[in-house]
């Protein structure tokens, strides 16, 4: 039976420092590697013959703008399908530089996750064989899950929008208020 | 008109081979998505997939939204089976939360979700003999999707994209017509999917258009992140109500259909084994609901005060119940801190949910693992070398929905 901890144990026995921060979050083990090393760590969990894990079964980015040299993250969800475990890790990265080695060659599944990631958080996967926009307009410049980019204030009176109750011939007392709200871009 | 008037594309005057656009609004892709294909002849060279005509921003939008406003984006998912997504929804939030449903929640639960998932599968299944033309099949059954619908909308109130289910429970319980024409589903459909089987499994001619048609070996599907009927038809019994149960499905007897080579046609018939099965699944939960006696027998939701809205009676009378009224419908209740992935098994495969919470009123990320995106990029392995008609049922027994795979 495999346990978290035992493959923690064979983790960090294999890579030492470049894997840190192992927490179990409702009985998943979680960690987080190195960047440069998520290929190796892909490919040790992948050829193991304890380990297995075989099956990618997400692949997504997620933007923390507080991190600062490391906003970026690439999350990978990885399942042994044989003993039924699931393990999830990240690696981050610079928004400056958001360049991470793609999964592709050992995953064909990686291949749209990592466009779609690209697409929207702008992460750089070097060797992928396509790497363009997929859901995403491909005249886009700017990549829109990146937590710059706010949802519309549903405050905002400069936008006339009558049919969904607001703007159209509401007049306001105060004048500042009806300069348009500066859009964050 | 001289030739310097016609700009061609480079280099398609020299080119052998022929550009079909099978989309985006071809009748045959059943959704808004394109396949660029590459033709010698009748044959597939290559094709190029383009997706995102319906994307709308889902994960981004969630980023703004309260839990239980999440869920009618949820529906836009799937929506041929908006429930099982539903369902897969407030389980991910209750993962979360903590929150133990009773177990006759979990069996109406089960109910739903089955109801769905036969929904689903007779929509794409009477599609692929559309596709391959035989159109008696689609209408014949589409009065029971009529049915599952009605069934849905004594719920719940509404058919197509239902938000149906709360978290911790539904949000009221199902009426005495919901249990009839559960009924009546269950004493007439059998009949007609014998029918739909006579009609289909053994025709030659159906026969002769899926198999052979789209294989795709274990190994491959595997690699390629396949789940749901299209990876069971290749032959891996990977199936989450088995593997890792969820919502009380571990009580329950039923089998797991598999195919051999993976082509049209094994999807076509685990598919249809599925809908037995879920038939079956359906007449065990509604026999188990039975055995609720006396105040157990109305129980329909659990008890999570923080999320789930009180009865209005007692939001007109008692303090508290309004002040958790106003909290919940204004957003104003934190969420724990906390990483979560739950899946669950959707009708096309594993529905997962990644969701991050900082502790705030939102989600800071979510993330859909949709089994549709992931497995429509094996369309040009599945289709290099075979004929142009085969493409299109190819994209209809893989059955891609447009809306699960823009998100």
């Amino acid at each position: 039976m495999l346990t978290n901890e035992y493959i923690q144990q064979r983790l960090q026995d294999k890579f030492g420092d470049a894997v840190s921060v192992f927490e179990e979050t409702y009985g998943t083990l979680s960690f987080v590697a190195t960047k440069e090393q998520n290929l190796k760590v892909l490919s040790f969990l992948y050829d193991d013959a304890e380990l297995k894990f075989r099956f990618m079964t997400d692949l997504c980015g997620v933007h923390y703008p507080d991190k600062v040299g490391s906003e970026l993250a690439v999350v990978y969800h990885l399942h042994n399908l044989e003993d039924n475990v699931r393990i999830r890790f990240k690696v981050f990265t610079s928004v400056a530089t958001p360049d991470v080695y793609t999964a592709t060659g050992l995953f064909a599944t990686a291949n749209w996750m990592e466009r779609e990631t690209y697409d929207f958080y702008g992460i750089n996967f070097l060797g992928h064989p396509n790497l363009k926009r997929i859901l995403n307009v491909d005249e886009m410049d700017y990549f829109p899950m990146r937590k710059e980019f706010p949802l519309e204030d549903q405050g905002r009176i400069d936008k006339d929008d009558e049919m969904f109750g607001r703007g159209g011939n509401i007049t306001y007392n105060n004048a500042d208020q009806t300069a348009p709200l500066e859009q964050k871009h | 008109m001289s030739e310097q008037h016609i700009k061609l594309p480079e280099g398609s005057i020299e080119k052998t081979t022929t550009t079909l656009n099978l989309g985006p609004t071809h009748p045959a892709t059943h959704g808004v998505m394109q396949n660029i294909l590459e033709l010698d002849g009748e044959r597939i060279v290559s094709t190029e997939q383009t997706i995102g005509y319906i994307h709308r921003a889902f994960e981004k939008i969630a980023e703004r939204r309260p839990l239980y406003q999440i869920t009618p984006l949820t529906d836009r998912l799937n929506y041929c089976s908006s429930p099982l997504n539903n369902m897969g929804w407030h389980m991910t939030c209750e993962k979360l939360l903590g929150v133990q449903t009773p177990k006759r929640v979990d069996y109406l639960r089960i109910i739903v979700m089955e109801l769905a998932r036969i929904s689903d599968h007779l929509i794409c299944n009477s599609i692929v003999g559309v596709d391959s033309g035989a159109f008696t099949g689609f209408l014949y059954v589409m009065q029971y999707r009529e049915l599952i619908y009605e069934i849905y909308e004594e719920i719940c109130g509404s058919r197509l994209t239902t938000n149906i289910g709360r978290i911790g429970g539904f949000e009221r319980d199902f009426n005495d017509i919901a249990f009839q024409k559960i009924e009546k589903f269950l004493d007439e459909y059998p009949a007609v999917l014998k029918e739909f089987e006579n009609l289909f499994n053994r025709n030659r001619i159906f026969m002769d258009r899926l198999i052979g048609a789209g294989p795709i070996s274990a190994e491959r599907a595997l690699n390629y992140g396949f789940t749901g009927p299209n990876l069971r038809a290749s032959g891996v019994d990977y199936d989450l109500r088995i593997q890792s149960p969820y919502c009380s499905y571990d009580e329950f007897d039923f089998t797991i259909p598999v195919g051999t080579t993976g082509d049209c046609y094994d999807r076509f018939l685990v598919r249809n084994e599925e809908m037995w099965q879920s038939m079956s699944i359906i007449r065990q939960a509604m026999d188990k609901l039975k055995q609720f006696k006396g105040a157990d027998a109305e129980v329909y939701h659990a008890d999570v005060p923080e999320y789930y809205l009180p009865q209005k009676k007692d939001v007109y009378t008692k303090m508290e119940a309004l002040i958790w009224h106003f909290k919940i419908i204004m957003g104003e209740i934190d969420m724990p801190k906390g990483e979560i992935f739950h899946s669950i098994e959707a009708a096309n495969g594993e529905l997962g949910y990644y969701m991050i919470s900082d502790g705030g009123r939102t989600p800071f990320r979510l993330h859909f693992r949709r089994p549709c995106f992931i497995y429509y990029q094996a369309y040009e392995e599945l289709t290099k070398g075979a004929m142009l008609s085969d493409a299109v049922i190819v994209m209809s027994s893989l059955n891609l929905i447009a809306g699960e795979m823009d998100a």
